[in-house]
């Protein structure tokens, strides 16, 4: 329960009294009152620095250290003060959150201690005021990281760390991502890149045109052509390698499924494919048309290279980053091509012997005139053409000088607002989950303690007192309040499985025909009709058997039957929903009576009346009331006499049950 | 709004008037001073408006929607309808209803429950009303809510209270009504140790 506005709950219990002239049922008696319900000073002193404040202050939060009795144990008798030995100055925001309901996370202090500070004192870190959070946990995420690299470097440090157990497999796959280990895998390392450099060489050197040996028309051929052998061994002995790193790899890998996966690997295989297509297809025309292409793949070798350097992979990281502010600027680059060329196109139509046959020709020279490079391959010849090809020029300066720093820049800042954008709704499904967990607490809080009997007297049992959950007195006053509503009403209040399985209730009908009867005949009136309160006489006669059973073993059959009704757990929590005898009554034994009167046929036909009154939907209200008032004799209300008499009186059940 | 800061009047003045101790008056004070400590958004301190009252209401309710009736309470506790709920009139409404003798609280709730305060509490009226607090009960109840739940207890409520069946109640009515019922009688006394 947010009790920062436990302040505001004698103004809720007073408005309560709007509820009064409606209530249609009695309403529970309000909580005992303390004794001592004056505000006091406490004095909280933390390293020797004095705090005071006030009791209500800290009451506020009753889920952490200083709210709930918790802090007893730091209660110095002597003194007369709460002594905790922390931090002085990080106290001083703690303090403050009670004072204000914001967490201020302070800007010079570690963000470790100061986390530490709020495990100590109870404080979960979403309680950070927006104000702070940001801040908060972009120092968090930070330290996390840093701590995380730290971990990585000692890792990858410490070489012998490895288990000695570990399998051959691991130790591989260590050797392959962290060639600094051990020196077999350095030299691995090195060789590897040195053979990707090779391979990325000779096919380069492959297509320099080398003289010929002798001085035959200078037919220059490619190298390639002209040293086969050596150019083939050379590939042949590469591809050998990357292959057996890669099997190498694919074996060491602990997940393999990723591994094959992963853009490395990938890139492996891409780069050895080719050769391998390349033994398999025969030498004939056709086909190696495309076999050279696949050699244009070889060319991926050089990604290889990305395991080694570090720059390439934050290069590649970052393109990947900004693809959709890329794919604008091609977006509207691509646009305004597409104007131009259509317009040259249209302004050179007329010409003999142009170059602007289609438009798609004319992309070329709007790429060509826009990037300013201006070939000269293709040229307007028409007055109109050169108007046009003019303006295109000028604005290929617009349209691709002036973006890109402003993409560069903008790509920086929506960067990093997309981040901020995403943390913020994430802060905001985190807020609206913890304002739903705050309801659904105290939702929970009060079913709960409705489950467990409710008690507010202090003179019944204390055998009773031990089994509920101590209650603060703010909760025994906002319970008494939902309580008060729930009687203005004549509804409950239930949980989310109580209610569907109540409508499934509804719509199957049959259970409640059923436990109709039971009841029906009980109190032989067939005018349990759809007024606020005869499924409460229903519930009550299942529930108080129920609770009968609970106190004395009599009559289990019937009580199997009813139970048998209902077939879910709930039953469990309906029984004792009601069941709070919270008035401390002296019950004589004419109570007995009622308790007759509402399950068996009722032997005093004064009492019949009473039940079957509320039945009939404001058949002269008030003069019932009074009826059921005066029949009664004690101020108390009827189902809690019903429940407190049948706890009290246990040879009552087989009367009870029997229809 | 928020500028405008509201003093209010002096403690012996307030303690004269209303029915509470200078203890009391701190204490309640304190809380009125600072409405609204878990909201991110800002509170203007020395009155309260009717947004605020809405958000304490709910953090009391959350099971149902308990804006509708913390509308109608926040009109009933301004009594010079200005828009904002002074310290005073806090005090005035609570003192009431904590302090006051039987007869003042059933006038204070008459007070709320007629919404036009004309004097007369209709069927509309008090069905608006009745609406309001099964609202605040919310989807989840046992058992399950019909709609014509709170009309169906207006006119228990009518046939109650008005005497002469003339479709509406009057002051007089009500009080004599209320008196006579031993029920309501007794529950006047329920909230009066609530500070």
């Amino acid at each position: 329960m947010a009790a920062g506005v436990a302040t505001w709950l004698p103004f809720a219990r007073a408005a309560a009294v709007g509820w009064l002239p409606l209530a249609q049922q009695p309403l529970p008696p309000a909580p005992g009152v303390k004794a001592s319900r004056g505000d006091e000073v406490l004095v909280v002193n933390v390293s020797g620095r004095r705090f005071e404040t006030w009791k209500n202050t800290l009451d506020r939060y009753p889920d952490t250290l200083l709210g709930s009795s918790e802090k007893e144990f730091f209660y110095d008798a002597d003194s007369g003060e709460y002594f905790f030995d922390r931090d002085p100055d990080m106290f001083r925001h703690v303090l403050n959150f009670y004072r204000t309901g914001r967490l201020h996370c302070p800007r010079q202090e570690c963000i470790q201690a100061f986390d530490e500070e709020l495990a100590f004192y109870g404080l979960v870190p979403e309680l950070v005021g927006d104000c702070c959070l940001e801040e908060y946990r972009d120092r968090k995420k930070e330290n996390a990281e840093r701590l995380a690299e730290d971990e990585e470097a000692e890792q990858a440090g410490d070489g012998p760390a490895l288990p000695a157990g570990s399998s051959l497999r691991q130790r591989l796959w260590r050797a392959f991502e962290n060639p600094h280990t051990s020196t077999a895998a350095l030299v691995f390392y090195y060789v590897t890149g040195f053979f990707i450099a090779v391979s990325v060489i000779a096919n380069v050197v492959e297509t320099i045109p080398c003289r010929g040996p002798a001085r035959r028309p200078p037919r220059e051929q490619p190298c390639g052509d002209r040293f086969p052998l050596a150019f083939f061994c050379m590939d042949t002995a590469c591809v050998l390698i990357f292959t057996g790193e890669y099997l190498l790899r694919l074996f060491a890998a602990p997940s393999r499924c990723r591994f094959l996966r992963s853009v490395m690997s990938l890139i492996d295989v891409v780069a050895i494919l080719p050769y391998y297509i390349g033994l398999f297809v025969p030498k004939n025309e056709d086909v190696s048309g495309a076999f050279v292409t696949l050699r244009v793949f070889r060319v991926f070798r050089i990604f290889k290279f990305s395991r080694h350097s570090q720059g390439l992979r934050i290069l590649g990281y970052t393109l990947k980053s900004c693809a959709s502010e890329l794919g604008f600027l091609l977006f509207s680059l691509t646009m305004a091509i597409i104007i131009f060329a259509t317009v040259m196109f249209y302004a050179e139509k007329g010409t003999n012997k142009t170059n602007f046959t289609s438009i798609p020709a004319a992309f070329w020279y709007t790429i060509v005139t826009m990037t300013t490079l201006g070939y000269g391959d293709m040229v307007p010849s028409t007055i109109a053409g050169k108007i046009f090809g003019s303006i295109c020029s000028l604005s290929g300066v617009l349209v691709i000088a002036l973006p890109v720093p402003v993409i560069v820049s903008n790509f920086s800042r929506i960067y990093h607002q997309n981040q901020r954008a995403d943390k913020r709704r994430a802060q905001q499904k985190v807020r609206l989950a913890r304002i739903r967990l705050a309801k659904s607490g105290t939702t929970n809080a009060f079913l709960q303690y409705k489950q467990n009997g409710g008690l507010e007297d202090s003179g019944s049992g204390e055998e009773q007192a031990l089994c509920v959950r101590n209650r603060s007195a703010f909760e025994q006053q906002h319970h008494h309040l939902l309580h008060c509503l729930e009687k203005t009403t004549c509804h409950e209040f239930t949980d989310e499985l109580t209610f569907s399985e109540a409508l499934g209730a509804v719509s199957l009908g049959g259970r409640t025909s059923r436990s109709t009867s039971v009841s029906s005949q009980a109190v032989g009136s067939s005018s349990l009709l759809s007024s606020c309160c005869p499924r409460r006489a229903k519930r009550r006669a299942i529930r108080l058997a129920n609770s009968t059973a609970s106190v004395s073993r009599g009559s289990m059959q019937e009580l199997d039957t009813l139970a048998g009704l209902r077939r879910s757990p709930a039953p469990q929590s309906r029984s004792s929903l009601n069941a709070k005898p919270h008035d401390s009554l002296d019950l004589n034994c004419d109570s007995r009576d009622f308790v007759a009167a509402i399950i068996s046929i009722p032997t005093p036909p004064a009492n019949t009346p009473d039940e079957s009154q509320p039945s009939s939907p404001g058949g002269g209200g008030g003069a019932s009331s009074t009826l059921r008032n005066s029949s009664l004799g004690t101020p108390c209300l009827l189902p809690e006499t019903v429940k407190i008499s049948s706890l009290r009186c246990p040879r009552l059940p087989p009367s009870l049950i029997t229809p | 709004m928020a500028t405008v800061r509201h003093r209010p009047e002096a403690l012996e003045l307030l303690e004269a008037q209303s029915k509470f101790t200078k203890k009391e008056l701190q204490i309640l004070y304190r809380g009125f001073k600072n409405p609204c400590p878990l909201s991110h958004q800002e509170c203007p301190s020395g009155v309260v408006n009717e947004e605020t009252f809405k958000e304490i209401y709910s953090q009391f309710f959350p099971q149902g929607d308990s804006t509708t009736y913390a509308h109608f309470l926040f009109n009933a506790f301004d009594t010079d309808h200005n828009g904002a709920v002074s310290f005073e009139d806090f005090i005035k409404g609570l003192s009431i209803l904590l302090r006051g003798t039987v007869q003042e609280k059933l006038n204070w709730a008459f007070n709320l429950y007629d919404i036009n305060k004309d004097g007369y509490i209709t069927k509309e009226e008090m069905l608006d009303i009745m609406k309001a607090i099964y609202d605040m009960m919310g989807k989840c109840t046992y058992p399950v809510l019909k709609e014509d739940a709170p009309r169906q207890h207006v006119e228990t409520f009518f046939q109650k209270m008005d005497k002469n069946k003339d479709g509406v109640v009057t002051i007089d009515e009500f009080i004599e009504s209320c008196q006579k019922d031993e029920n309501i009688m007794r529950s006047m006394q329920l909230f009066e140790n609530v500070i």
